[in-house]
């Protein structure tokens, strides 16, 4: 093995004119966090009313809802941000499509959409199989307590939902954090992006990438961390849902 | 708005896009599902091993791919591979790997980790007297996984096992970011060549949430068919 390792190089100043190549690798995580955690409100507002609207007992509902499902979990993330990226500004009026095109950090905007919505189908299905996963009798004596639908999900099926997916929702945010790599394919400067201009730049492939592997481990450890206390503190005794075990995904 | 559709580019390109392009995605898909799978059941048994160093291996290596994101794997290995190639064969330089050749090391690796969580799901899904029944009848370790535990595991897990492998198959998307061409690739190469973005990004993603629909409605299918009534 003839490699030059050289670990001095995160000091050096990178050519981009951001500091050194450390800063720009921090300044790259703070654009993984921002759209992670925007697409992450997104999708979570999103996925909690799709899913609910999936239990209604209203036909059409249910079927419009199934269809976003499908719609946004069968086609891959990438092409997913390129049809945000690219097709849409052409697809919109003339005007529209060329300021669009134009705006000021367009690719972190088409970012934050792409990955909301495809990530709000799965928090959909996370939600309303959590409701599902409350026994029927719940519902019923909601309803025979005299309270409205709308009332019963507000007060006895949501809450109690919430509280049984919330170990699988952990997992949706590992997932977000680490789909928000794949945004540097439309240009936004998140780690990846960073990590891999780094390596053009200086010749360090296996610096960059560890450095890059490091911090991802570094987020998600702390993420893991919270979720087991955030778990602890809202477990509901007797109902273990599993995560992404039994629905695939990453 | 599809005033200057031109259909006419997917008509002219779509002998290219689906032998070259989708015959690539597909290949790989399909031999990272098998090695995933039997390097994933490996895992599974190493992570729930009795032996502490085996089953802290497996776990950390898990963990570790399960943490980062597929694309920084495809980086690495993309990068990697030329280096443990050349490492294989005791040569001084890193050796050329073809572009199936790295993607299929990473996918490999990568979808291992998660094949491997669903297999360990599996196993621990079958009661512990079967094992205690394997040994009781003479059986070695191997003997009771391999005639007793796996195959039921497996049948268990065959939805799960292809649900995860439709995943895998989007996946494959990403490595054309390293301008390989799978079929995603291959419509972006064209994309750009004929200046074409709108009609090609829109037709692969059609071509995708019909293969991608339609494979997740035969699993759930098979999911009703394989169901071990209880």
């Amino acid at each position: 093995m003839n490699y030059h390792w050289n670990w001095q190089i995160f000091w050096d100043s990178s050519p981009d004119g951001g500091g050194t190549y450390l800063d720009t690798l921090i300044s790259g995580l703070y654009w993984t966090l921002a759209t992670a955690g925007l697409a992450w409100v997104m999708a979570l507002v999103l996925g909690a009313i799709i899913g609910t609207v999936r239990t209604a007992p209203n036909k059409w509902g249910v079927r419009l809802c199934n269809a976003y499902i499908e719609l946004f979990r069968n086609i891959p993330l990438i092409v997913q941000m390129f049809l945000w990226y690219y097709v849409l500004p052409e697809l919109l009026p003339v005007a529209m499509g060329d300021w669009l095109k134009s705006a000021p950090n367009i690719s972190f905007i088409t970012a934050v959409l792409s990955l909301g919505f495809f990530t709000s189908a799965r928090i959909a299905v996370q939600v309303s199989t959590g409701i599902n996963a409350i026994p029927r009798g719940q519902k019923l004596a909601g309803t025979a307590l005299g309270l409205t639908l709308p009332q019963t999900y507000r007060y006895v099926l949501l809450p109690m939902a919430f509280r049984i997916i919330i170990p699988s929702l952990t997992n949706e945010v590992a997932a977000i954090i680490k789909n928000s790599s794949v945004a540097l394919s439309i240009g936004l400067l998140e780690l990846m992006a960073r990590a891999r201009s780094m390596q053009e730049f200086s010749f360090q492939v296996f610096e960059a990438f560890t450095a890059a592997t490091v911090i991802y481990l570094l987020v998600s450890a702390v993420a893991i961390l919270l979720s087991h206390l955030l778990e602890k503190k809202t477990a509901v005794p007797g109902f273990i849902t599993s995560g992404t075990a039994n629905t695939g995904g990453h | 708005m599809f005033a200057n559709f031109d259909f006419d580019v997917i008509q002219r390109t779509w002998y290219y896009l689906f032998t070259t392009g989708l015959t690539f995605t597909i290949k790989l898909t399909l031999i990272s599902m098998a090695g995933g799978i039997v390097l994933g059941t490996l895992l599974a048994m190493m992570r729930l091993s009795s032996h502490k160093y085996i089953s802290f291996f497996a776990t950390t290596y898990v963990n570790l791919m399960r943490s980062v994101p597929l694309l920084l794997v495809i980086f690495w290995f993309y990068f990697l591979v030329p280096y443990i190639g050349a490492w294989v064969v005791g040569a001084n330089e890193p050796i050329q790997v073809g572009a199936l050749m790295s993607s299929l090391v990473t996918f490999i690796m990568f979808e291992a980790a998660y094949y491997c969580e669903i297999m360990r799901s599996g196993i621990q899904s079958i009661p512990r007297g079967q094992v205690s029944a394997g040994y009781a009848l003479g059986m070695n370790y191997w003997q009771t996984m391999w005639n007793i535990v796996l195959p039921q595991a497996f049948r268990n897990m065959i939805p799960v096992l292809l649900t995860q492998t439709i995943v895998l198959f989007q996946d494959v998307s990403l490595v054309s970011v390293l301008s390989i061409t799978d079929f995603f690739g291959a419509a972006s190469k064209i994309a750009q060549r004929d200046n074409r973005l709108v009609e090609m990004y829109l037709f692969v993603a059609v071509v995708y949430f019909i293969l991608c629909f339609s494979l997740s409605a035969l699993v759930k299918k098979l999911q009703q068919r394989v169901a071990i009534i209880r």
